[in-house]
């Protein structure tokens, strides 16, 4: 032991932990950037616009001009507000769709929290989602915000709970809850073609608790003007705005690993297993991203109660009876994975 | 090898601090936001020992869930800050008496011999990393020794959801609800009618 055993024993693993964490995070803010680009992008070639042209070549520097301008601006603070909760309220929402990008695997072993339990971190972190919003309607001390935080809590609850069934019966097929794991379960086929019904349930449930069109009722513009964070402004506002999206890019991410063979080409052939894993995890994502912008520019948005007879009376009873048919069937062919 | 103990310090540091909030904050919200906290600390501890799944299992149901639902309850109710106060002094007797009792019970608990220093070390210590997850593990325990509880506790929730909702349902009478599978099936032939009018004398 000399005096600089410290420097191998803390610091430099925690510079490595460090770079292993910018490593992540940058890659998803800029991909962030892109996204509301090619949303803008995409949703005007829908409705036969031109989209954003201006700023850069195609307007590709559009989301950075409008960041800066953003945050620039002056942060109003309403004067009834909890101040304390009403300024938390965007950090957390932005620090929690942040930290879950801690276990997600983006090729073999590139990940900077190999657990056991993956997924159930995923599942919990997503669950948290909910607590920014429901802070920053409570906090704002306004009508709209609060009506806008109360549908989302409700919908974010109601939500979870098909999310969670989905997950089980993924999970029956792998036998484990880590992420590669679950990865490495679908070398021989993606799980998205024997449950297909459960990754449809999947994504509709996927666009519901990130608060995407047709179920983005609370920030609902022509009813609650822009639901929770009506009141916010600036900073607080970009951080909101950069969660939800960095929040969609996740969830695409988590279809991807559960569904879609995370970074495992379509066929295992020589040309195709030649390319590096990470750019078919991008891709897949990148298509997924797609479907998301894709259903928001086709479909209206709906009412509460249908939002809700979906959620409890459709997607629930659905996907737990997935969950006993694939049960019964992995016991009845003998073919459970991973036993003791 | 110090990184440990100071995690373990600052979630339990965190934890206590923020449980001695929860009862002492003014605002209900306040005092709510700050269990949740101890939630998720305690989640932590449960990290620190092993126990991954336990940790998850606690931020899902309790966080994710319950506080949820707390939380949506305590903003919504109209809470009369000077009434609630009056009653402190009312209810201190009690309080301090389940207090003395928690307190009497937990030092009987640590001065048997069963936690005697020996063995509470064998208790307080991390369990070794072995290759079997503790997800397994639990399950294993819970699906074979306890099976009968594990269904019994299953039974107790469902009665106590029965018990809620013939609680708050009541018939409302005369109320417009819509059916889902009828809007499904119109077409526009039964939607449509074309009429031909004749000028001047409307349908």
């Amino acid at each position: 032991m000399n005096d600089f055993s410290y420097l191998n024993d803390l610091v430099l693993p925690g510079l490595i932990i460090f770079a292993q964490i910018f490593a992540v995070i940058i890659p998803v803010l800029i991909s962030v950037a892109f996204l509301v680009y090619a949303e803008r992008k995409i949703l005007a070639l829908i409705q036969l616009r031109k989209g954003p042209n201006i700023v850069g070549p195609f307007g590709i520097l559009q989301s950075f001009a409008d960041a800066l301008k953003l945050i620039t601006k002056e942060n109003i603070i309403p004067s009834g507000s909890n101040k304390i909760v009403f300024l938390l309220a965007p950090i957390i929402t932005m620090v929690l769709s942040l930290a879950a990008w801690a276990v997600i695997p983006f090729a073999p072993g590139w990940v900077i929290s190999d657990i056991n339990v993956g997924i159930m971190y995923l599942f919990a972190v997503s669950s948290l989602g909910v607590y920014g919003i429901i802070m920053a309607g409570w906090a704002s001390n306004s009508q709209y915000p609060f009506l806008g935080a109360l549908r989302s809590a409700a919908q974010m609850v109601s939500y979870e709970v098909s999310i969670g069934f989905v997950i089980i019966t993924v999970l029956l097929c792998v036998g484990s809850l880590n992420l590669s794991k679950i990865v490495e379960a679908q070398e021989t086929v993606w799980f998205a073609i024997p449950l297909l019904p459960m990754f449809i349930v999947f994504f509709i449930s996927a666009l519901a608790e990130t608060n995407r069109l047709p179920f983005d009722l609370p920030e609902d513009e022509s009813t609650l003007v822009a639901g929770f964070f009506t009141e916010y402004s600036s900073a607080s506002f970009v951080l909101f705005f950069l969660a939800e999206y960095a929040s969609m890019i996740l969830m695409s991410s988590m279809t991807v690993i559960l569904f879609l063979g995370g970074w495992l080409p379509p066929f295992d052939i020589y040309p195709l297993n030649a390319i590096p894993g990470i750019f078919w995890f991008t891709a897949k994502i990148i298509f997924i991203l797609f479907l998301f912008i894709w259903v928001r520019g086709t479909f209206p948005r709906y009412r509460y109660d249908q939002l809700m007879r979906l959620g409890w009376k459709v997607f629930l009873p659905l996907s737990l009876l997935w969950v006993v048919i694939t049960a019964g069937f992995l016991v009845y062919f003998d073919m459970v994975p991973n036993t003791l | 090898m110090f990184l440990y103990p100071i995690t373990f310090y600052l979630f339990s540091f965190i934890a206590v601090l923020s449980a001695l909030m929860v009862i002492s904050s003014k605002n209900p919200v306040n005092s709510v936001l700050f269990l949740i906290l101890s939630f998720i600390n305690s989640a932590g501890l449960f990290v620190l020992l092993g126990a991954e799944f336990l940790a998850m299992i606690l931020v899902v149901v309790y966080v994710g869930a319950v506080a949820v639902l707390f939380l949506f309850v305590v903003m919504m109710l109209d809470i009369n800050f000077i009434k609630l106060r009056e009653g402190f002094l009312q209810y201190l007797p009690f309080g301090t008496l389940l207090g003395i009792v928690l307190i009497i019970e937990l030092s009987i608990l640590f001065l048997t011999k069963s936690f005697s220093n020996s063995n509470l070390i064998n208790y307080s210590s991390s369990p070794t990393i072995n290759d079997i997850e503790n997800t397994k593990l639990i399950g294993e325990i819970l699906y074979t020794d306890y099976f009968y509880l594990f269904q019994i506790c299953g039974l107790i929730l469902l009665v106590a959801m029965i018990g809620s909702i013939t609680l708050t349902l009541r018939d409302r009478g005369q109320i417009k609800r819509q059916k889902i599978s009828s809007q499904n099936y119109v077409d526009a032939k039964k939607a449509i009618e074309k009429k031909k009018v004749k000028i001047g004398e409307g349908v």
